[in-house]
C-alpha cells in the first residue's frame, strides 16, 4: 500500500476521497463521545474534572502518534530520497505541535484544581514540553533553511533523533516518581478506568485519530500543491 | 454538567481552547489547500490532479 501510494499522482487520488472520509469518521466518533462524555456521573475523587480526561488523554495520545509519523515520514525522507515523505512530513508538524498544545494547556487546567498547581517540572509534563518544542524546533528549522532538499534533511535528522522522547514520555510515570497518573489503560490486568469512562474515552482517541488523518493528508495534498506551483513557476520565468 | 459546577471554570475553558484548536486546524489546512491547488492550477502545472 504505501509502495503504492508514494507515486504523487496515486496518492492525490487516493488521498481525494480519503481525506474527507476519515473527516466523517473522526465527526462520526467525536460528536457521540462527547455526548457520552457530559452524561457520565462525575468521578469519586475528581469530580466533573473527569471530563477533562476525554479531551486530554486523546490529544496527548494524538501528539505521540504524530511525532511517530513525523519520524517515519522523515526517515523515508532522509534515506530514500522521497520528496511524498518530505511533504508528509512537513504537513505533519503543525498539527503534532496543535496536539501538545493542547494536552499541555487541557492539562494545566485539570492539574491546577487536582494538584494545586497550574505547573510542576515533573518527568511526564517536562519530557511532553520537550515534545512540543521538538514540533516547534522542526518547523523553525525548516523555515530558517531556504534550500529546500538540505531544509528537509536538517529537519529529518531531528525529527529522527527526537523519536528517543517517545518512549522517555511514555515510560516516565514508571521511570520516574510523578505526580502524574500512572498507565491506566493498557497495563496488565486490563484498563483501570470505569467503562462508563473508558468508552467516551476510546471515542475521542480514536476520533481525534481520525481528524488527524483526515487533516494530515489534506495538507500533504497543499504541500504537494505547493512545490508543484513553485516548479511550474521557475518553468513560466525560464520560458 | 452544570454550568455553576465547582470544577466549571477549569472544564469550560478546556473544552473552548479545545474547539478552537480544532477550528484553527481545519479552517488553516482547507485554506491552505485551497491557495496552494489555485496556484498550481493559474500557473499551469502540468500535473494539476
Amino acid at each position: 500500500m504505501f509502495a503504492a501510494l508514494a507515486n504523487p499522482h496515486r496518492f492525490m487520488g487516493f488521498s481525494r476521497w480519503a481525506a474527507p472520509l476519515l473527516g466523517v469518521v473522526a465527526v462520526l466518533l467525536i460528536a457521540p463521545g462527547l455526548w457520552l462524555g457530559f452524561a457520565a456521573p462525575p468521578d469519586y475523587q475528581q469530580g466533573t474534572t473527569v471530563r477533562i480526561m476525554f479531551i486530554h488523554v486523546p490529544a496527548a495520545q494524538s501528539a505521540m502518534f504524530v511525532y511517530a509519523c513525523l519520524g517515519g515520514a522523515s526517515f523515508f525522507s532522509l534515506v530514500f530520497r522521497h520528496a511524498l515523505a518530505d511533504a508528509a512530513a512537513r504537513a505533519a508538524a503543525p498539527l503534532g505541535a496543535a496536539f501538545t498544545a493542547l494536552a499541555l494547556v487541557t492539562g494545566s487546567l485539570w492539574g491546577r484544581p487536582m494538584w494545586g498547581a497550574w505547573w510542576v517540572w515533573d518527568a511526564r509534563l517536562t519530557s511532553v514540553l520537550v515534545l512540543f518544542l521538538l514540533f516547534v524546533g522542526y518547523m523553525a528549522l525548516r523555515a530558517a533553511i531556504d534550500d529546500e532538499a538540505r531544509a528537509a534533511r536538517a529537519g529529518a535528522i531531528l525529527a529522527l533523533v527526537g523519536l528517543i522522547n517517545l518512549p522517555i514520555i511514555y515510560f516516565s510515570v514508571d521511570w520516574w516518581n510523578s505526580l502524574h497518573q500512572g498507565e491506566s489503560i493498557f497495563r496488565p490486568g486490563g484498563p483501570a478506568i470505569a467503562t462508563v469512562f473508558l468508552i467516551p474515552l476510546g471515542l475521542m482517541s480514536f476520533g481525534y485519530l481520525a481528524a488527524f488523518g483526515a487533516l494530515w493528508l489534506e495538507r500533504t495534498r497543499a504541500e504537494i500543491w505547493r512545490r508543484r506551483a513553485q516548479i511550474a513557476a521557475v518553468q513560466a520565468a525560464g520560458r | 454538567m452544570s454550568l455553576h459546577d465547582k470544577y466549571a471554570a477549569f472544564v469550560w475553558p478546556a473544552y473552548a481552547i479545545t474547539a478552537l484548536v480544532f477550528a484553527w486546524m481545519a479552517i488553516d489546512t482547507l485554506l491552505r489547500a485551497r491557495h496552494w491547488r489555485k496556484q498550481a492550477e493559474r500557473l499551469g502545472s502540468d500535473d494539476t490532479p
